[in-house]
Formats: C-alpha cells, structure tokens, sequence
C-alpha cells in the first residue's frame, strides 16, 4: 500500500508529517480556545443575569 | 435580496456561520482527506523529480492560500476602514494564523523539495524572499494585534499594516514573473491548459487546493466567531469593574 519512495522518502515524508502537525495544531488551538472562551462568556453572561434578578428583587 | 452588509451584525454573523460552519467543515475534511490520499498514494511518481512531486499536494495549495489569506485581510481591512464594521476587523485578525502557518507550510516544504531538486534548501530567489518577507508582514500583524490594547486603534493600525504587507502577498505570488531569474520555476497551475502541470497530477492537485481552501474557510469561521465572542467578554468584564 505505502508507495515506494526511494531515495526521496525523507523529503516526501517529512514534508507530510510536518504539514499535517502544523495543521492539527492549528486546528487544536482554535477549537480549545473557542472553548475556553465560550466557557468564559457563558460564566460572566450568568453572573450578570444572576446580578440582574437580584437587582429586579427576584428569586 | 439580502444584502452583504447584514453579516457586519454579528448576531447576524453568528446566527448563519453556526448552521453554515459544520458543512464548511465536514467538506473540508473530505475535500483534503480524498486530495491528500489520491495524490500520495494513488499517483505515480515524475519521469524528472521522482517521488519528491508528491509534494505538490502540499507545498501548492499551502502557498496559494498563504497569499489569499492576506488578501483576504486586505479585503476586510479595507472594510473596516470605510464602514467600521467590527466582524470584518475580528475576521481578519482571525486569519492571520491560519495564514502564517500556511506560509510555514509552503516554506518547509519548499526547502524540503528544493534540496534534492536544486540541491540547496534555501536560496535568495525572488519568490523564495518575498514569502519569507511575507511570513515576517504576518508575524508582525499578529504582534502588532496582541500589543495594542484597544480594539478599535489595534484594528487601525493593523489594516495599515496589512496594506503595505499586500505589496509583498502580490510579489510572492508574480515574483517569478516580474524578475526572471532565480530558482523557482513558473506557475504549476494556469488558465492556459498547455501550462499546467500534466493530468495525472493535475486532478488531485486541484481537490487539494479545493480542501486547503475549504479548511482556510473553516477555520476563519471558527476563529472570527471566537473573536466575536472574545470582544463580548471583554465589554461585559469591563462593565463589570465599573459597576
């Protein structure tokens, strides 16, 4: 199945091993710091709204 | 019909990109995986290069969208400048990384195929210099966006910076017309079909591209939604301190 990449295997294979890193990084760290910030928001937009009932003189 | 400017409300850009972001996403994958396995393992190797042409799969798209990534923040710079529309601003910022790594991508993998091809891995060719030019305009924007604390003056100042940078975006990509010389060949692609790279490489070469596109528009959607977010929280906290 692996194709035969003779002399060039470094070069080919690096090339692909690099790539597909940088993009899984990339992909990682968008996804976790879209969460990381979602959680962040979702806990100050409570905190607000908690803030807001009490100042409304609700339960 | 609808108009553009209703996604510069970013409720309104909220609303469509998280029915429009998993589609983007899923067909990115698919585009790329199916591009990626075709070209790898499914195409045989050159009568000249031998099996370091594989790398085109890769080095190809990566520095096509290394380019439109910054002129896709030119575009949107240019917005944010005439209409003041903040999604635009955070759109931009929000591509730049994928850019830079983008650019890291078409520069390894050039140097990679350049030593066995050229037998160097970097020379001071026209395109070879503007691209390293251009990964230094996108660490610098980057920079610039993280030093400045205000929003609204980052955003100013980084469109500045991305205009000039677009000088060496364009140059990266007809370095190799304008000055003929240097080490790297023309383009591997063109509308003019007897210039183009030959049909068994040319097909998945083009899903390739398609997929690295895809995934660039994904990704910006992620980030510019993040962004957004990002943006609100920082006005609640500060509103919070004031109170």
């Amino acid at each position: 199945m692996m194709p035969d990449l003779g002399k060039y295997a470094v070069a080919v294979l690096s090339s692909y091993g690099v790539t597909l890193a940088l993009l899984a990084g990339l992909v990682g760290l968008t996804l976790w710091r879209g969460a990381r910030v979602r959680r962040q928001l979702d806990a100050v937009e409570q905190r607000r709204g908690e803030k807001q009932r009490g100042d409304n003189g609700q339960t | 019909m609808a108009s553009l400017w209703q996604y510069a409300n970013p409720k309104k850009f909220m609303q469509t990109t998280s029915v429009l972001l998993p589609v983007v996403a899923v067909l990115a994958a698919l585009t790329l995986g199916t591009g990626l396995i075709w070209g790898f393992f499914f195409t045989p190797d050159d009568y000249k290069q031998g099996a370091t042409v594989k790398i085109i799969y890769i080095h190809v798209p990566a520095a096509l969208m290394a380019i439109n990534a910054w002129l896709m923040m030119l575009v949107t710079s240019l917005v944010w400048f005439v209409r003041r529309h903040h999604v635009s601003a955070l759109a931009a910022r929000a591509a730049a990384p994928i850019g830079m790594v983008m650019t890291l991508i078409a520069l390894f993998t050039g140097a990679l195929w350049g030593q066995p091809m050229w037998g160097t891995y970097w020379a001071w060719d026209p395109r070879l210099t503007s691209f390293l030019i251009l990964l230094l305009f996108y660490l610098g924007y980057i920079a610039l966006w993280e030093a400045i604390e205000s929003p609204d003056t980052a955003a100013d100042l980084t469109s500045v910076l991305c205009m000039v940078g677009s000088v060496f975006a364009l140059l990266s990509r007809y370095a190799v017309n304008f000055w003929n010389q240097g080490l790297h060949q023309g383009a591997s692609l063109s509308m003019d079909a007897e210039e183009n790279v030959a049909d068994v490489f040319y097909i998945p070469l083009l899903i390739c591209i398609a997929g690295f596109g895809l995934l660039f528009v994904a990704l910006v959607l992620a980030r510019t939604r993040t962004e957004i977010r990002a943006r609100r929280l920082q006005a609640l906290i500060a509103r919070e301190r004031m109170a």
